[in-house]
């Protein structure tokens, strides 16, 4: 199996997706991403990974949810796809694995 | 709330990915009100900025994963052609006035588009079209008029020979044209005919059947058209059979060539002669000097010269000639300029009177009228369709929000309307190869449907594509514009302001037709008011028997006692002149040394003592001339206009000199005065004429015997002609006919006007009644629920016809300055004209509101007795 690949800020908006479940499009996400880690992300990074991350499969996207803010325009709506539940599995596992081989004394050092 | 800096939406909008524009211009937006929030207005600006410049993508294109089916793939042809034969099978009545108005008003344009091509392409059949001309004479007559003549004095062509030859491919002199006798063995008939100089063949690019061009170059020889040969020989070949021209000239025929087409200068000239063959006996025509003009002079120039500077060489030829003359002051003022016209300009620009633009302006209003009859036609189909949008509006609704796309929906409108006006071209060229013999009659054209010509199938269909464009852009644009959840609610109702475009076509379309109304009964009254003008003498049983040969001369004595004994006929005598025409102009008359003006000449026709008998003239004061007075051979019987010259109260009795230059002056005394005669145009005045006998007639004119008819009067005088001028066929005129001939112009313009009024109001009527039964069905339910509130039938009708009376009163209102300017600028072209009353005017508009109200009543009467129960329970 091609091992999935995940960079980390991949990885950080797949989960935020997972994480706003049903409401999760471009702005939630933004604001989400920014709240969370305290990092000022510029919507146009966000906007391609969403991109990026539906071209390899691990989000689909349907359009809806029209306002009057938005100018009468539609919301993409993302959910994440059984590939990218695996994929996020799979970055998981292997940063557990991680932190399971780690040697006790080196964790106390971390504070942990 | 504020809004993001507009340039960089705008920046957005155009450059963004068009894949994922919606979103990301919603999310912006919602972002950057969350930032002014958080931010503040001047670094939300900042990072809207910089997040558009971020995802501007120029070179991204829209993933055609979006729309699988094109709007042009086979499938949704074959679709949009099903939908659009539903519609129209589903709306009989619809379809064939929409059909119906197209196909006739695409055989008009056919129609006159031919007719124009027709005048357009004249004489085009010569291959040297481009290079030959016709020499004129260019003035300026005493009264201030233009004119340009065509025949020129002998020694013209002789100086321009001997001294221009290097210009011109050709100088060919000729004869003007005539009917001669043509005779062999016992064969004898009139054919129209030319002498001209041996280039001519040549020159007119003859298709020659037998023979070569070089056919006239013998003095004796004669070429045939191909018609005139068959008449002549029957199936023989005529090759070197001896022809007798007029009894006079033998010649040997030496050559046939192909009848010249309709549409050519030539067309009626049956036979070509040389020119040297009727000089050898005319001898005169050669001693003939710069004060006769009665020669044709054609030339083909060099293929490197071209017409404006071979003109500006000999243009004072003859001025400077005259110049050097004495007494020939008159012609000098006159400032003669020796022209080349080519060729292109014989048919439309080569008249007489230089002023006078009636064929161009001919042209232009016939293609004018084509092209407002197709107008007519389009708005018809225009109308009919906003009319109805209301009812596929539904279907754009559906349409739209199962997916179809704008550009769908205007192709799907757009096939419509193709479909419809390729049907309608199609039975648009049956109409018009139907009516064409018939038109031909009207318009004396020979046209034809040119069905092998690539470029009128090419014209035909660019005018089908353009036709069906302007006709379906409107729907096409406009229906598709609609938003499918407002048409589905039913919100959209197609309000007062969707009415007004269709309002303003009604108007154009009855501008129109009232306009030519007007135009044709103007036209009408005023052939009818020329028709009517007196003419001083009676036509009615006035034969005229022209005296073509020479045997005719010396004979009529015995002629006219015969007739007289044959019962058949009254009075017989000669004339210089037919009564339909002056054939000899001439001035120099005083009395008592004071000159007696005749600003263009006057008529100067010689006649025999009976010839007012026999034409039946009416005097106002004297006496007819008498056989039994020898000095009646001094005697002038003047018409009215003359004796007004004179300026006397009675004129009869008084000496009068006249000198005409080219005799000596002879004194003559007025015995009479009698009603002007229309002999040239019944629109101009009357040419002061004077009559005298004297001794060169080319015409006999007998008055039949009223007590008998003319069929059984015709035989009988026939008989007395083979017997005594065997030699000669018996062609004779009626003066009814030769005068009726005089309006043939102005009637062909009446009928044609008349035809395209009609055809103008049928298509508009058509319009009408189609947009009438829209509306009575649009409001059925108004009109039940105004019935059962108790509004009677009347009422009703009324409601409905209004609307269409008032757009018609617009129409008449715009109509009538219009038609007024234009039709006063067109009676002024004739000195004798009718006036334009009011009561055309009334007449007209009245007429079209009738029309109008006939077409309406029909539909709104209908809707108006429909039971309320049915039309409110439906639903």
């Amino acid at each position: 199996m091609k091992r999935a690949f995940l960079g980390e800020f991949e990885e950080v908006v797949l989960l935020t997706v997972a994480v706003l479940d049903e409401s999760a499009y471009g702005v939630t996400i933004t604001q989400e991403i920014e709240q969370k880690t305290g990092r000022a992300v510029g919507f146009s990074t966000v906007h391609t990974t969403l991109q990026r991350l539906e071209e390899k499969g691990y989000l689909s996207s349907k359009m809806s949810g029209a306002t009057a803010e938005r100018g009468g325009r539609r919301k993409r709506f993302f959910t994440v796809t059984t590939a990218g539940r695996k994929a996020l599995m799979e970055v998981k596992n292997i940063r557990e694995q991680l932190w399971d081989a780690l040697p006790p004394q080196t964790l106390q050092l971390m504070g942990g | 709330m504020t809004k993001p800096p507009r340039w960089l939406s705008f920046l957005l909008s155009c450059f963004g990915d068009p894949n994922t524009l919606e979103e990301v211009q919603g999310d912006l937006l919602e972002l950057y009100a969350y930032w002014v929030e958080t931010v503040g207005e001047r670094k939300a600006r900042w990072r809207y900025g910089l997040s558009v410049l971020k995802l501007l993508r120029p070179l991204a294109r829209r993933n055609e994963t979006d729309s699988i089916t094109h709007f042009l793939s086979p499938a949704m042809l074959h679709n949009y052609l099903k939908i659009a034969f539903r519609n129209l099978t589903r709306n009989k009545a619809y379809s064939f006035i929409n059909i119906g108005g197209l196909a006739v008003g695409m055989a008009v344009a056919i129609l006159n588009g031919l007719w124009i091509y027709d005048e357009l392409s004249f004489n085009t059949y010569h291959k040297n079209y481009d290079s030959i001309a016709q020499v004129t004479e260019r003035g300026i007559r005493k009264e201030g008029n233009r004119y340009s003549g065509t025949s020129l004095p002998y020694p013209l062509a002789t100086e321009l020979k001997a001294n221009y030859q290097n210009y011109f491919k050709h100088i060919l002199i000729s004869q003007q044209p005539e009917d001669y006798i043509l005779a062999t063995g016992d064969t004898k008939l009139t054919r129209k005919g030319q002498f001209i100089e041996a280039g001519a063949p040549e020159m007119l690019s003859l298709k020659m059947i037998r023979g070569t061009w070089s056919g006239l170059n013998d003095p004796h020889s004669i070429l045939l058209s191909a018609s005139a040969a068959e008449a002549l020989f029957g199936k023989t070949d005529p090759l070197g059979k001896p022809v007798q021209i007029n009894t006079k000239m033998d010649a040997k025929v030496t050559g046939v060539y192909e009848d010249l087409p309709h549409n050519t200068g030539f067309y009626d000239i049956k036979f070509l002669a040389p020119f040297d063959l009727w000089t050898s006996v005319n001898p005169w025509v050669k001693e003939q000097q710069w004060d006769n003009w009665f020669l044709f002079i054609y030339a083909q120039i060099q293929p490197n010269a071209d017409f404006d500077r071979v003109s500006a060489l000999i243009k004072d030829i003859e001025l400077n000639k005259l110049k050097s003359l004495k007494g020939r002051q008159e012609m000098i003022d006159r400032q003669p300029q020796i022209h080349l016209l080519p060729m292109r300009d014989w048919h439309l620009h080569g008249h007489y009177n230089m002023d006078d633009t009636g064929p161009v302006q001919m042209v232009w209003l016939i293609g004018l009228i084509g092209i407002f009859v197709l107008l007519l036609a389009c708005i018809n189909f225009m109308n009919l369709s906003t009319a109805r949008s209301e009812k596929r509006a539904k279907e754009v609704g559906i349409r739209k929000s199962v997916g179809s796309l704008r550009t769908q929906l205007v192709s799907q409108f757009f096939s419509e309307s193709f479909l419809v006006v390729l049907l309608a071209f199609g039975l648009s060229l049956l109409l018009a190869t139907l009516s064409l013999p018939w038109f031909n009659t009207i318009a004396a054209k020979q046209l034809s449907v040119p069905w092998a010509n690539p470029s009128f199938w090419l014209a035909s269909l660019g005018f089908t594509l353009l036709t069906g464009f302007v006709a379906g852009s409107y729907p096409a644009l406009y229906l598709s514009s609609f938003q499918p959840v407002k048409v589905l609610k039913g919100v959209i109702r197609v309000g007062r302001f969707a009415s007004v475009p269709r309002k303003v076509l009604v108007v154009i379309q009855f501008t129109v037709s009232v306009t030519l109304i007007i135009s044709t009964s103007i036209v009408y009254r005023q052939i009818q008011y020329a028709k009517n003008r007196p003419i001083g003498y009676n036509r009615d049983g006035l034969l005229l028997v022209q005296k073509k040969t020479a045997e005719f001369s010396g004979k009529f004595d015995v002629l006219r006692t015969e007739l007289k004994n044959s019962g058949a006929v009254v009075e017989v005598a000669e004339s210089r002149s037919s009564v339909a025409n002056i054939t000899m102009w001439n001035a120099g008359f005083s009395r008592k040394g004071k000159e007696i003006p005749c600003p263009n000449g006057c008529g100067t026709l010689s006649v025999t003592p009976e010839y007012g008998k026999t034409v039946g003239w009416e005097f106002l004061a004297g006496r007819d001339f008498d056989r039994r007075f020898s000095t009646d051979s001094s005697g002038l019987v003047v018409n009215e206009s003359f004796a007004k010259m004179i300026g006397l109260k009675k004129p009869v009795g008084e000496a009068l000199a006249w000198n005409p230059g080219w005799r000596n002056t002879k004194y003559f005394n007025v015995l009479g005065v009698v009603k002007d005669m229309v002999a040239m145009s019944p629109y101009e005045k009357t040419v002061p004429t004077v009559f005298f006998l004297e001794n060169y007639h080319d015409w006999i004119n007998i008055r039949i015997n009223p007590a008998m008819s003319p069929a059984e009067a015709l035989p009988k005088i026939e008989a007395v002609f083979k017997k005594i001028i065997p030699s000669a066929p018996f062609d004779y005129k009626f003066a009814d006919q030769e005068y009726a001939l005089k309006f043939a112009a102005e009637e062909r313009i009446g009928k044609l006007a008349g035809v395209f009024a009609g055809l103008a109001i049928f298509i508009s009527c058509l319009g009408l009644f189609g947009l009438a039964s829209f509306m009575a069905e649009q409001r059925t339910k108004e009109i039940g629920v105004r019935k059962v509130l108790g509004a009677s039938v009347l009422n009703l009708w009324g409601l409905l016809s209004k609307d269409f009376v008032i757009l018609v009163l617009i129409g008449f209102g715009i109509a009538t300055p219009i038609a007024y300017y234009s039709l006063s600028d067109w009676l002024r072209n004739y000195q004798y004209h009718t006036d334009i009353s009011w009561w055309i005017f009334a007449a007209s508009g009245i007429g079209a509101l009738i029309i109008t109200l006939l077409t309406v009543s029909f539909q709104s009467i209908k809707a108006a007795l429909v039971n309320p129960v049915k039309s409110l329970r439906s639903e």
